[in-house]
């Protein structure tokens, strides 16, 4: 009971609700993206022949949109570790409001009751 | 000196080089967390270096380039799954596996499963995955080294084997790692020199569209253009190769196993990002070493060497750079061969040894003496029987057994490991069910797939397994056994009854919020990480 308190202190800190909204808010829309933008691939070239344009000499555009995943790729990838780096500081908020809460909780709790 | 003389010495160098290695290990190698996970304290580089090394393996250095130099666009499939897989591993698995889990796989999924059955089928999944991956690598190093100095098949499956066994046993995941990295290194230098050879040729002079320009206009159009649709089944079978490569990677064990190699989460992620830009680079220049080795070598000659193509760049280094290039590229490749296949020793026999031994037959009370010892019997136990599988699979082929590994692990352990982080209703028959039976039906289907049940006539190069019309008709299963697997969890978990809340009265299961909170923020224990930022050992006691 004392265990799983602890984990909701932290559940219920704003740095916390913050951190899940935002790391919410950016992962669920990148992933279906890069995931439809990756199948698209596959599904264009295995059942239509509308990549088979050249674009540069004999590069077509099935090529174009392959090296546009790598791109795709590295580009998301930076912005998640952007963010992401920048969303430790909201989980140190979080352990700290969190003890803060448990500070206040520990010494309500002998100045009451007991 | 004769060109296999020179090919001797530089196997003689590697293999001094990574012994070498070992023994400067083996002195760290002093505890249970060295040997699993090289005591969590790799830099964010080299730990990123080395996932590129075990990433990078004999089917990304030598399949690829060959399946392009064979059959054009459809090679570049691979190149390009293995690489936004690391999206999926990034964006979806990798921090909430690093802050839930300790040395494996199973740890994680027991942070919240507080049952030995789950770690069971976690450890037989990891093992079943790096079996596979392990008889692929060993069947290539087998056909590279027969090709290269003469020695037959099953000897050089053997002398790779007991190798690579005296690398974990003597330096575990420390050795195992510096392994990596040196391998990496070497693989990307020998990429990049043999590109530029690739590019300095007259006929291409630096510009990447001439070398597709030549391919076209020497070999054909359909070398560049994709495949032409060629039906219902034969599309979806590339939608469904294409499901495992994507997947397939957030279930690897020994590319996860990775993670927990580091010490924070910050560093897990700039290792993600430096592997996924080493190992970008080298998909990206995996046309050039397929189109060039289909100009300058010839695809008959590449086929006459080995009909899987798998060849194709030690011949390419070969005809363009002379016989020194020839004997570094192929020991590159044979250091990429040993080096992958001890991680995946590392992973399966820390499942073993860990989840198996350590927690399910000895009750979590064996010593950490008794632990490193079981973990090395098994490194030795899990090479034995990997030799003995690769010498009957001569005939298979190198990439082909390595897409089915994917598989394997995008069936057995992607779909567990997102409904544990993600699902809260989720309890431990899901969890056992949803492993059993992405495994099995993975496997099962392989077995009726034409990979194996070839017919007595198959098409060269493939040689008759079972002599049956295949009762599955696509190459790849994973548009199948993903969903599957996905069910398996689900079904589970419905016949598991009461669901996540009444296991978690019984004791049975971590309540979600601490998984949840857990797995976003890695704390473990929010008193003592205020006070002192040293983490515990064993954190959760439950």
């Amino acid at each position: 009971m004392e265990r799983s308190d602890e984990w909701v202190r932290v559940e219920r800190t704003s740095a916390f609700r913050e951190l899940r909204q935002k790391r919410k808010a950016f992962i669920l829309p990148a992933t279906i993206f890069f995931l439809v933008f990756y199948f698209g691939l596959p599904f264009l070239t295995a059942f239509t022949t509308v990549l088979d344009v050249n674009v540069i000499g004999a590069i077509n555009l099935a090529y174009v949109y392959a090296f546009a995943q790598f791109a795709m790729t590295w580009i998301l990838m930076h912005l998640y570790v952007g963010r992401a780096n920048r969303w430790d500081d909201l989980v140190d908020r979080a352990r700290h409001e969190a003890a803060e809460d448990d500070e206040s909780g520990r010494t309500g709790g002998t100045g009451g009751s007991e | 000196m004769s060109d296999r003389a020179i090919s001797i010495i530089f196997f003689v160098l590697i293999i001094a080089l990574t012994l070498g290695i070992t023994v400067w290990a083996s002195r760290q190698n002093k505890s249970t967390s060295d040997h699993y996970v090289a005591g969590g304290a790799i830099k964010g580089w080299q730990n990123g270096l080395a996932i590129s090394g075990d990433y990078l393996s004999a089917a990304s250095f030598l399949g690829i380039a060959g399946a392009i130099s064979l059959t054009g666009f459809s090679g570049f499939y691979l190149s390009i799954g293995f690489l936004v897989a690391y999206l999926v591993v990034l964006l979806l698995v990798a921090e909430p596996l690093r802050n839930l889990g300790k040395y494996t796989l199973a740890d994680m999924l027991a942070s919240r499963f507080n049952k030995s059955s789950v770690r069971s089928a976690a450890a037989l999944s990891t093992i079943a995955i790096s079996m596979f991956y392990m008889i692929a690598q060993l069947n290539g190093a087998g056909a590279l080294i027969e090709l290269l100095l003469g020695i037959n098949y099953t000897l050089s499956v053997i002398v790779i084997g007991i190798l690579m066994t005296v690398y974990i046993v003597a330096g575990g995941m420390v050795a195992t790692t510096w392994i990596q990295i040196v391998k990496a290194v070497l693989l990307i230098a020998g990429t990049l020199a043999l590109s530029v050879l690739v590019l300095a040729q007259p006929s291409i002079g630096f510009n990447p569209v001439n070398l597709f320009n030549e391919v076209d206009s020497q070999i054909g159009a359909d070398m560049v253009v994709p495949p032409p649709p060629a039906g219902l089944v034969a599309g979806l079978d590339v939608i469904s190769l294409n499901i495992a490569l994507v997947l397939g990677t957030a279930g690897l064990p020994h590319i996860l196993i990775r993670f927990l190699t580091v010490p924070d989460a910050k560093t897990a992620r700039s290792s993600i990002v430096t592997a996924t830009w080493i190992i970008g680079l080298f998909y990206l220049l995996t046309p050039v070493l397929g189109y060039g080795a289909a100009l300058f070598v010839g695809q008959d000659a590449i086929a006459a060497q080995n009909p899987a193509g798998n060849t194709a760049a030690p011949q390419l280094a070969e005809a363009l750079g002379g016989p020194i290039f020839f004997a570094f590229i192929s020991a590159v490749a044979f250091a990429t061969i040993v080096a992958v296949v001890a991680g995946l020793v590392v992973a399966a026999s820390s499942a073993f040894a860990h989840d198996f031994y350590s927690n399910v037959i000895r009750g979590g009370n064996a010593s950490e003496q008794e632990q490193f010892r079981a973990a090395r019997l098994t490194a030795v136990g899990i090479s034995v029987a990997a030799i003995l599988l690769a010498i009957p699979a001569a005939s298979l082929n190198v990439a082909f057994l390595v897409a089915l590994a994917f598989a394997v692990a995008a069936s057995a352990n992607v779909p567990v490991i997102l409904l544990t982080i993600f699902w809260k209703r989720f309890n431990t028959t899901g969890a056992v069910m949803g492993i059993l039976v992405g495994l099995f039906s993975c496997i099962i289907l392989i077995i009726l797939s034409p990979n194996v049940m070839t017919g007595p006539n198959p098409e060269p190069p493939l040689t008759p397994i079972i002599p049956i019309d295949p009762i599955f008709p696509f190459v790849y299963p994973a548009l199948f056994s993903v969903p599957l697997g996905f069910l398996g969890c689900y079904l589970g978990t419905l016949l598991g009854g009461g669901g996540a809340e009444r296991e978690r009265e019984q004791g049975l299961q971590v309540s979600y919020d601490e998984i949840y909170v857990r797995s976003l923020t890695g704390i473990s224990n929010i008193e003592q990480e205020i006070q002192e930022s040293t983490p515990q050992e064993e954190p959760r006691t439950t």
